[in-house]
């Protein structure tokens, strides 16, 4: 399997664990999936922990940004947490680094919720 | 090297394990193939999804090249093309939050030179060159 997310609460705030590949085909489609999913249950407070990423494409970079989009439009918030180099990299490259809120520890990033 | 390639996701990770043999013999170091790899899996995916659309009856040409200190890579698809004088930029502010059209944003940033070429009468070439540099 490319891509494994697991979700958990803590507190109001969904985090959702990704370990694996964000590219396209399974990987991305999981991501999306898993985020509308949180959407359509009410869920208003997500942070993915992007930790155990290992490689992420265009198309996962744009998977990012439609969910951090369809949150947003939700009424809620979506969060990064624990960026490896290279996703990080990607993020400064493509300019989306200052869009979304990044963290690197999952308490104060819980905690950084409205 | 040249391989013809289905039209599938899975011809997207076996061009880039290909790629990546060539450039590792070749003296490129972990960062630079990091970005040659992810340079090639964009062009695959582009030629896979974009100009073949899946078609099992098109190939992907695949052609890894090295002489001396230059590797040069030749993606070739057969689909209708596309406008690449014409894409928007990614990193406008207008266009930041789109879902896509990263890819041809990304193979530029990391390859040293690019080639797009429309070819007659139908495919999209791309042609991608690096230059081992010392680390």
């Amino acid at each position: 399997m490319s891509v494994n997310l697991k979700t958990r609460q803590v507190g109001d705030v969904s985090v959702v664990d990704v370990e694996g590949r964000i590219t396209l085909g399974e990987g991305s489609s999981a991501l999306r999936d898993t985020i509308r999913q949180l959407v359509a249950n009410g869920q208003k407070k997500i942070l993915l922990n992007l930790g155990d990423v290992s490689y992420i494409d265009s198309s996962g970079i744009g998977e990012l940004v439609s969910g951090f989009t369809t949150v947003t439009n939700s009424g809620g918030q979506l969060k990064l947490l624990n960026l490896t180099k290279r996703v990080k990299d990607l993020l400064q490259i493509t300019k989306l680094y200052t869009v979304f809120d990044i963290a690197e520890s999952e308490a104060s990033a819980v905690r950084s919720f409205t | 090297m040249e391989q013809y390639l289905d039209s599938t996701l899975d011809s997207v990770d076996k061009a880039e394990e290909l790629v990546l043999g060539v450039a590792e013999r070749a003296g490129f170091g972990e960062e630079e193939l990091m970005k040659i790899g992810m340079a090639v899996r964009e062009s695959m995916v582009n030629a896979v999804a974009h100009g073949n659309r899946y078609n099992r009856n098109k190939k992907v040409r695949f052609r890894v090249q090295r002489n001396g200190t230059k590797l040069t890579v030749r993606i070739t698809d057969e689909g209708e093309g596309f406008d690449f004088g014409n894409l928007p930029d990614p990193v406008a502010p207008e266009n930041l939050l789109r879902g896509s059209g990263r890819g041809i944003f990304l193979i530029r940033s990391f390859m040293d030179e690019v080639q797009l070429r429309q070819l007659d009468p139908g495919g999209t070439e791309i042609t991608l060159t690096k230059y081992v540099t010392s680390q």
